[in-house]
């Protein structure tokens, strides 16, 4: 059994009066394709800013790779190895899209290097599968090509945890192939993966082990097939 | 590095250049009224550095500088202390303040940073108009030192300013061009996004508040040696807040030469202005040019030039 490469214990954040996560407890493994599911309001997203750093916890703690991480800005939690995709794609609207790849690779590595590393820069874009566009903007990629700019540029902070917050949300079917194609992928290439997913075929087809969030709280965990029949996630999700 | 060496010795020639103009002694007008120019320069180029490059509009740039020049008139009426000290307390006081400003960003963004900012101004010159050692309400006469080294004392002044608007542009060039450049633009773009890559917003920011501060100040220091008479309703005039954003907005926000080129031609019309029309047609120039940029080429001079060559 490979180490634990993330610990979330015990994660607590409120919003106001509104309970959004009420002592979140899970464990990923490194080298683990690993999916977070949960109905609308559920809490996966929040959890995964506590994770990532873009909010900071009310309670708990997270340990990464056995370092407590809890109250480390994001930045520095990227350099350490956690790099994340956003729900709604962010790119850095004024650069091309390998100069969006140059800004994590330039600030996540020690040394800079002349070139901004835009050899690392090629080789990422070709891997997702977006080396045609390297010197466009943006504001004129297609829908599937934003998603894959996330990715890439989240694979170009070198991480060795990569947090998928609904990286596919809004794609044709055939789309959502190719992006698990990629992270497949990747996820051979040595990189834990969470997988933040409302589209069932993907995670129960990517992941190895589920977490099922519900109003805040852990309700299920285990591989696909017993999540899938497990009666307290069906009546999460349709109710009784 | 060479490209840097290369900037350095256009600054110097550019430097020469100004000493040489001193020399020449033309009409003393244009002395007076290139200095106000280049001051411009400086400020732009400063305003530039928060405005353009990291996307935080400071409306406070009156603060800034009218800091820079009352430390310096309370250096000159506490020590007598020379000019080069004045210009380096009043970039250092406006430098704190700006790093003071860095932290506000933590909790305010976009318009409500504006507005803080414009606040600040306001605070400021209150507490100035009420410290009666540095003049007060009432203001304060200035003597120049006796003996500058070419002619006039405006003719110096005028060439000290020219070398602070040469460090200035070099200053913000090395900026743009450098890895803090390119994280100031990614949080510019996003700053969550550019955060959860790796760069240090915080640290950026505050670094780029206390530059821009400093500038400013450093813009400023001068100005008591410049009007001899110095009172809290110049020296915090709402022109410059106006000028400063509407100088770079004007040249193109994203480069170095864009503020640069808004300054001139801004300065240089306000000052013709001033003289052929009236003074009071300063800010209806600025704010007449600045809406049709707005409208017609948002992306500034710079922009448009880009644009023109792309087709």
């Amino acid at each position: 059994m490979a180490a634990t490469l993330l610990e979330v214990h015990g994660l607590r954040k409120s919003f106001g009066g509104f309970t959004a996560l009420n002592g979140v407890t899970l464990q990923v493994r490194a080298g683990e394709r690993f999916g977070l599911i949960g109905p609308n309001g559920s809490g996966k997203t929040t959890l995964i800013n506590c994770v990532s750093g873009s909010l900071h916890a009310d309670g708990g703690r997270i340990l990464f790779e056995g370092t407590d991480i809890t109250t480390l800005p994001a930045h520095r939690r990227t350099q350490l190895g956690i790099a994340r995709s956003f729900q709604i794609p962010k790119p850095f609207t004024s650069m091309t899209v390998i100069e969006n790849l140059g800004i994590p690779l330039e600030y996540t590595r020690r040394a800079r290097s002349r070139d901004g590393g835009a050899a690392e820069a090629a080789e990422i874009l070709r891997v997702i599968g977006l080396e045609a566009k390297a010197h466009v903007r943006p504001a004129s990629l297609t829908q599937i090509e934003m998603r894959k700019l996330e990715l890439a540029r989240a694979m170009a902070a070198r991480p060795k945890l990569l947090i998928c917050d609904e990286a596919m949300a809004g794609l044709s079917s055939g789309e959502v192939d190719d992006i698990l194609t990629i992270l497949f992928r990747l996820n051979e290439g040595g990189i834990t993966i969470i997988m933040i997913e409302h589209i069932m075929r993907a995670v129960m087809r990517f992941s190895e082990r589920i977490v099922v969030l519900d109003a805040g709280e852990r309700i299920a965990e285990g591989p696909p097939d017993d999540i899938v029949r497990n009666p307290a996630v069906e009546k999460a999700y349709l109710g009784e | 590095m060479a490209r840097t060496v290369r900037a350095v010795l256009v600054g110097l020639a550019v430097v020469a250049a100004g000493i040489a103009l001193a020399t020449l002694r033309v009409n003393p007008y244009l002395y007076f009224a290139g200095y106000v120019i280049l001051q411009y320069v400086v400020i732009a180029t400063a305003w530039n550095i928060l405005g353009g490059y990291a996307g935080y509009v400071n409306f406070g740039t009156p603060a800034f500088f009218a800091l820079g020049a009352y430390t310096a008139v309370f250096l000159i009426q506490s020590t007598q202390a020379p000019l080069p000290v004045l210009i380096l307390a009043g970039g250092l006081v406006s430098a704190l303040l700006g790093l003071g400003i860095g932290y506000l960003t933590l909790r305010l963004r976009g318009v409500f940073f504006s507005i803080a900012t414009l606040a600040l101004s306001i605070v400021l010159q209150t507490m100035i108009m009420n410290w009666q050692y540095v003049g007060g309400s009432r203001g304060m006469s200035v003597l120049r030192p006796s003996g500058p080294p070419f002619g006039s004392y405006v003719t110096f002044l005028f060439t000290v300013m020219v070398a602070l608007a040469v460090v200035a542009v070099i200053v913000a060039r090395f900026i743009e061009r450098s890895w803090i450049g390119r994280g100031l633009a990614a949080l510019r773009d996003n700053e969550e996004a550019a955060e959860c890559m790796g760069v240090p917003t915080l640290r950026l920011k505050l670094f780029a508040t206390t530059i821009s501060g400093c500038l400013l100040g450093v813009a400023g220091a001068p100005f008591p040696y410049y009007v001899t008479f110095v009172e809290p309703n110049s020296a915090f005039n709402l022109d410059y807040a106006v000028n400063a954003l509407a100088m770079p907005m004007i040249g193109g926000t994203t480069s170095w030469v864009g503020p640069v080129i808004g300054a001139v031609l801004l300065g240089a019309a306000q000052q013709l202005a001033t003289v052929t029309i009236s003074s009071e047609m300063n800010l209806f120039i600025v704010g007449v040019v600045l809406v049709a940029f707005v409208v017609l080429a948002p992306e500034g001079i710079l922009g448009l030039v880009r644009r023109l060559r792309g087709r």
